[in-house]
């Protein structure tokens, strides 16, 4: 089957087949990530820019490495240095990298909604690498790559998503990855966090965590955002801490052989005690590599690459 | 001026309970009876068959940006939109620039209205500044002209503050508008808090921050006896309050947009800017609960909340854009949809709460066609489908989810003292 999207703007819109296609193209780059010359050609004399108007460390060095391994050209803004901090609007900032030859963007932006927005406004691909609580595609597709990869296919399988899932995108991303792929999704935390809406996404909500990681096949965890949610949201780090943060007693809760995931960075002793963190059940550093081989993969087919094209060459 | 005779038309005039064919006599500026012989051989003659004469529509809700941001619009072409539209009498918001905190800014706005083509009369601040800190000076602004005070596009959040507003400006026969939005429960807030925002990630404004305040302000009409008027109720809770209130006889009115009962907030879903609105839409629930509401009298009148804005400023990521849309020129023929045809009202009620309602709120002299009065005519083909496009459109705006969008119902003339202001898409004045 052909790809056909210009953007990667959201999971939401994908259909089922359309993931199935990045993961398989995805499944070809990272092999060729266990090989002593990494690079391929597929993308040579392409120019991505990674547009980062929130700033991101991690995301925005796999992308690069990503686009790099394809042999792109690749230019980062940053917040700090972009023009939108003297007043330029998104649409112009975003016309004028795109009348500079750029072939494709990768935007993450504080606002939900922004790369749908810039997406009407270019002619040219846009990659959402994060946009506001809304979504951030990618993190989800590593996120399930990294789950079959472990547990195979994740139809009937139970992942519980912990933490605060009101403020997340990847929490958004992930419902719709998971739900699309017939898994079956639990969100858990303080009901402040984990607001009863989320229901009409097709997950369940609990505020239970005994119950919820009883028969749970995979556990992801979130980064607590103290800082972003102002003082209402719940009383303290520590409380949060003594309520729902993953540590070795709950994590004995958990069957064998499940998995404990975190989109990073961690913060060690609030969502998760180091020891979890560090234990042969977490995945948390494969996920960082698969993120790689993801994001090549849809960096690859946004720019017009083919699914079935991606062969792994005799090392 | 000529002597003015409409014959052919549906002549709807509520507030006389009039609705049949007839005549309409202007003469001087005023309705009168019956001409005279010779007024009868000189008179103009508008045909209206097919049409519907009715009185000049009255808005007490609308931002005409002067002074300060004239880019948006103005008090001309702001009044030019209401012509258009078939509004007659309009009353502008004071969160111009500066505010209307002072006798000095109501001077000048209405030195810019004396030169409009419909009635504008202006209102002033609560408070100084719209800070909701201390009270503005009632008194001077009520000899200086306005018709009413509010903070629109901000609340008094201080109940103490609110009180004694609303117990000052009773003093003066003023009523009190309120933009109901308990700010500590929305900030940052986008669109309604519910299933859309969260699928979304958009900041949500929970029906219930307007819901607490409609409560408080009935609760503070009801202890001081002064007249508090809720603007743009946006929810079903907010709506079962004031039929509450109304039930207990207290003293409050409220008004309703025609965005708040056309859409909810399902229009959100690709972050179009143009339905971004404060307060935002709500849910079909609330869209549903609100045409309840004007259909037993529970919501007054409507009011549009003509909110230009410039449009670069709506054309941005959703989270920066302006709250806001322009309503003045599609407001009629969206109530005729919304009310008329889907929801089954009477031509007649739609009329009443688009004039003589709206008017009596504020005790406007607008809103009838009985001789005597100002004569305010709209005239309009309710049968007419026609092309909305902003641009050539009169205000200076173009943020309207209607924007090229067919809507039935037009207006044709719109008469003002007597003189016909607006005619067959050109302004006359
Ligand atoms: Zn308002």
């Amino acid at each position: 089957m052909p790809w056909h999207r210009k953007h990667l703007l959201t999971i939401e819109e994908l259909k089922r087949s359309e993931i199935e296609q990045i993961l398989a193209t995805a499944g070809a780059f990272r092999r060729i990530l266990d090989r002593k010359v990494k690079k391929v050609p597929a993308l040579r004399g392409k120019t991505i820019v990674n547009l980062f108007l929130e700033p991101s460390t991690r995301t925005r060095i796999s992308f690069e490495m990503a686009a790099k391994l394809l042999s792109a050209d690749v230019i980062s803004f940053d917040a700090a240095a972009s023009s939108t901090t003297k007043g330029e609007t998104l649409r112009d900032t975003a016309q004028n990298i795109q009348a500079l030859h750029a072939d494709m963007i990768v935007l993450r932006h504080a606002a939900s909604g922004s790369p749908l927005y810039l997406s009407k406004v270019l002619g040219i691909p846009v990659v959402n690498a994060g946009d506001g609580a809304h979504e951030h595609p990618t993190q989800a597709l590593l996120d399930v790559f990294t789950m079959r990869e472990k547990l195979g296919d994740l139809k009937g399988r139970k992942v519980v998503i912990l933490g605060d899932i009101l403020f997340s995108r990847v929490a958004r991303s992930n419902i719709h990855a998971l739900t699309k792929l017939g898994a079956d999704v639990t969100i858990v935390g303080p009901s402040t966090l984990v607001p009863h809406w989320f229901e009409s996404l097709g997950v369940r909500v609990s505020h239970n965590l005994r119950e919820a990681l009883a028969d749970a096949d995979v556990v992801m965890l979130l980064r607590i955002q103290h800082e972003r949610q102002g003082v209402s949201h719940f009383p303290s780090i520590g409380e949060y801490t003594s309520m729902f943060g993953l540590n070795y007693t709950r994590a004995s809760w958990v069957k064998p052989g499940a998995i404990i995931m975190h989109p990073g960075p961690i913060n060690r002793g609030v969502e998760i005690d180091s020891d979890i963190a560090d234990s042969d059940r977490s995945v948390i550093l494969q996920q960082v590599t698969n993120g790689i081989a993801v994001r090549m993969a849809v960096l690859y087919l946004c720019a017009g690459g083919q699914p079935e094209a991606v062969t792994v060459p005799v090392t | 001026m000529p002597f003015l005779h409409i014959k052919n038309g549906r002549v709807i005039d509520p507030a006389s309970k009039r609705d049949a064919k007839g005549d309409v006599f202007i003469a001087d500026g005023k309705f009168v009876k019956s001409p005279t012989p010779a007024q009868k051989k000189s008179a103009q003659v508008i045909d209206a068959k097919g049409l519907v004469v009715c009185p000049g529509l009255v808005d007490i809700h609308v931002h005409f940006r002067e002074p300060g941001q004239t880019h948006k619009e103005t008090i001309l072409t702001g009044s030019q939109a209401a012509a258009a539209g078939g509004f007659t009498t309009v009353v502008c918001m004071p969160n111009t620039s500066p505010v209307v905190d002072n006798a000095g800014t109501v001077t000048l706005i209405k030195a810019a209205a004396a030169a409009a083509p419909v009635h504008v009369y202006p209102t002033g601040c609560i408070t100084v500044g719209m800070k909701g800190q201390a009270l503005a000076p009632h008194g001077s602004l009520q000899k200086a002209g306005v018709v009413a005070l509010t903070d629109d596009g901000l609340c008094v959040q201080s109940n103490e503050l609110m009180h004694r507003a609303v117990e000052y400006a009773k003093m003066f026969g003023l009523s009190i508008l309120d933009h109901c939005q308990d700010e500590s429960m929305t900030e940052k807030a986008v669109m309604n808090e519910g299933v859309v925002s969260t699928r979304l990630g958009l900041k949500g404004w929970p029906h219930a921050a307007e819901d607490i305040i409609v409560a408080r302000n009935i609760i503070l009409s009801r202890y001081t006896g002064a007249h508090i008027h809720m603007q743009h109720i946006s929810s079903a809770h907010s709506v079962e309050l004031m039929r509450q209130a109304k039930k207990n006889g207290v003293n409050v009115t409220a008004e309703a947009t025609p965005h708040h009962i056309a859409f909810t907030e399902e229009a959100l879903g690709t972050y179009d800017t143009h339905f971004k609105m404060n307060p935002p839409l709500r849910t079909e629930a609330d869209r549903k609960a609100i045409i309840a509401g004007l259909r037993d009298g529970t919501l007054d009148c409507i009011g549009t909340d003509h909110a230009p804005h410039a449009p670069e400023e709506k054309d941005r990521e959703f989270d920066y854009a302006p709250n806001g849309i322009i309503g003045l020129e599609t407001a009629l023929p969206v109530c005729l949809d919304i009310l008329v045809k889907k929801s089954k009202f009477q031509l007649s009620h739609v009329i009443d709460l688009m004039t003589r309602k709206a008017a009596d709120i504020l005790k406007l002299p607008a809103g009838t066609l009985a001789p005597g009065a100002t004569a305010d005519v709209c005239i309009f083909d309710p049968a007419e489908t026609w092309l909305y496009n902003t641009y050539g459109a009169f205000s200076k705006s173009i943020n309207s989810p209607w924007d090229k969008q067919n809507l039935t119902g037009r207006v044709k003339t719109t008469i003002v003292s007597g003189k016909v202001v607006y005619q067959n898409g050109k302004m006359l004045v």
